[in-house]
């Protein structure tokens, strides 16, 4: 192909050939969109008419957005709710699955379907079950005697904590999956070394493992807070962000102004405030993981 | 395996006990998808609800391909996931080949503009690529559904760690035998890396199935809808439908369920592989 060029020069021809597809769909689907959305964040642009230049006046409209900034206390609820939540099942349920008892290979499945479930569709199961006329849930509340059970996901204070709910149920399986991976790397000698010192329960848990397993649970906590900020489908489906936008949340907020309202500016803004979030807890995690994170 | 130090089986059995209670919140709405997508339609009001029918009907089995093109749906999301990860297999395995394989300049600074991908949340370019895919005229087409992710970042990470644990000596060898590099990674880093293809593999189709948010703003038409946003769109129209609601989504859980029983071992590995998998 190059004829007299060195090997390292024919190398290099090579790779830049095996890269070649991946770089013309990076640069189109990627590189390009990140450049082109931080643009776009400065402009306004409903698509029918050419954009126009607007400045910070989309960042200062978010500002002053009331319901943006609903949707930002709301975002906050979800996140600070499910995430605590989903990291405590998701431990607890990796330390009973680890002790070798029977069938834990069953356990393991049976937590880690939610994980594969289409999001829409466990939506959909879950808004049948709140459904407060004829839902599962209400039908055993009241059977255990509460007589006003609430009214789920049509009502302002409960529908989000109903779509906390199936957020968790579907993300403990991940959790878990992840910490079962942190618990079996733990040097057996460890225990070992601590029943010799006379650790154990509670003892061997606190001093052995949680330490131990820090670096797997730092991890565990960024990817559930950058997955959390990204609840949008069982909004979309349980809820439609409603009652009076008790769940609109930043995912939703965005798909609502850039694909309902064709406002792509202001969407872009948006974006770019969850992608300045995502970005920050990213290297938080960066930074933070060699303070406090225990590597053994 | 853990230690079993500290075994109790009292304490096994009460965790035993629990455990199966953890089984019926996890499972239980599944049985409950599909106890409803059964019932007769009278059933389905009265209060308190049965948990199982005497009476099952497969009517909402039948109904459901003529109140949408479920069926095409279904099609739609086979044609899209398959392409898509077949696409991903080829193209995120050569250029892993390239980064783990070859020395050339300006490699560690492109894989780490690859990794930084990682970082972006997809809904910051949706904007931008939903405007270029619609100025392209590719609104319900194929391309406009595959072709974004033909590429992931997530799986040429995945894929050049597995790479770099082949030994050295076996592609020198190979060189000194006279392949070329495509033949190398054709016929020896190829065959080695099943496993880890067979992951990415599992993770793309997975994640694509469930992918809801692009199809459903690329698309207009039923007939090119995928079977996250046809159940969306049953959801529109029948929304006190209950059984016909639980039926489309028996049907858009079934398949990836299945795979998922079928191959639980590599499926968790593909899903938590390289630790950025996931959502």
């Amino acid at each position: 192909m190059v004829g007299r060029g060195s090997l390292a020069r024919r190398d290099a021809v090579a790779a830049w050939l095996f890269l070649a597809p991946s770089l013309v769909l990076f640069a189109t689907f990627t590189g390009v969109p990140v450049i082109a959305a931080f643009l776009i964040s400065f402009t306004q642009w409903d698509l029918f008419n050419p954009p126009r230049f607007a400045g910070l006046g989309n960042y200062l409209a978010l500002a002053g957005d009331r319901i943006f900034g609903k949707v930002m206390g709301n975002t906050a609820y979800f996140v600070l709710a499910s995430v605590p939540a989903q990291m405590v099942l998701g431990l607890a349920s990796a330390l009973a699955l680890n002790r070798g008892i029977r069938g834990q290979t069953f356990f393991r499945v049976a937590y880690f379907l939610p994980v594969v479930t289409s999001t829409i569709a466990a939506a959909l199961v879950w808004a049948w079950l709140f459904n407060s006329n004829f839902g599962l849930i209400n039908a055993l509340l009241s059977a255990f005697g509460v007589t006003d059970p609430p009214r789920w996901l049509g009502s302002t204070a409960w529908a989000m904590p109903a779509v906390i709910v199936v957020s968790v149920w579907q993300n403990v399986g991940y959790a878990m999956v992840l910490f079962l991976a942190g618990l079996q790397n733990i040097p057996k000698d460890l225990y070992d070394a601590g029943a010799i010192d006379g650790a154990m329960g509670w003892k061997r848990f606190y001093f052995i493992t949680l330490p131990m397993l820090s670096p797997t649970t730092f991890f565990v906590l960024i990817i559930s807070i950058i997955g959390s900020f990204q609840v949008f489908e069982l909004v979309f489906v349980m809820t439609n962000a409603g009652p009076a936008n008790a769940t609109n949340t930043l995912v939703f907020y965005i798909y609502q102004n850039g694909f309902q309202f064709y406002q792509m500016g202001y969407a872009s803004a948006a974006a770019m405030i969850l992608f300045l979030i995502v970005l920050m807890a990213t290297l938080v995690q960066y930074r933070l993981q060699t303070r406090w994170v225990h590597y053994g | 395996m853990a230690s079993r130090r500290g075994h109790n089986s009292a304490v096994d059995w009460l965790l035993f006990v629990v455990l199966l209670a953890g089984v019926v919140l996890s499972c239980g709405p599944f049985a409950w998808m599909l106890a409803t997508s059964v019932k007769p339609d009278a059933e389905v009001f009265r209060f308190p609800p049965t948990f199982f029918t005497a009476d099952p009907q497969l009517d909402n089995y039948r109904e459901i391909f003529s109140a949408i093109p479920f069926g095409r749906a279904f099609a739609n999301s086979l044609v899209v996931c398959i392409a898509i990860t077949l696409a991903q297999l080829i193209i995120c395995s050569m250029a892993a080949y390239a980064f783990a394989c070859l020395d050339f300049r300006g490699r560690e600074p492109l894989f780490l503009i690859y990794l930084a991908a990682l970082m972006v949340p997809p809904q910051v370019t949706i904007i931008p690529n939903f405007i270029l895919v619609r100025s392209l005229g590719w609104i319900d087409t194929y391309q406009g559904l595959i072709l974004p992710f033909a590429f992931s970042s997530f799986g040429t990470f995945l894929l050049r760690q597995y790479f770099k644990t082949i030994p050295r000596e076996l592609i020198e060898a190979a060189r000194i035998d006279g392949c070329n590099h495509w033949q190398i990674y054709l016929y020896i880093v190829m065959p080695l890396s099943r496993a880890a293809l067979g992951a990415l593999a599992i993770f793309a189709f997975v994640s694509q199935w469930n992918n809801f948010l692009w199809p459903l703003i690329v698309t207009t038409r039923p007939e090119m809808q995928t079977v996250t946003v046809a159940l969306s769109t049953l959801q529109g129209q029948y929304n006190t439908d209950w059984p016909l609601l639980m039926t489309g989504s028996v049907l858009a859980v079934a398949p990836v369920i299945a795979v998922f029983i079928l191959g639980n071992r590599s499926f968790i590995a593909g899903l938590t592989a390289g630790s950025f998998g996931g959502r």
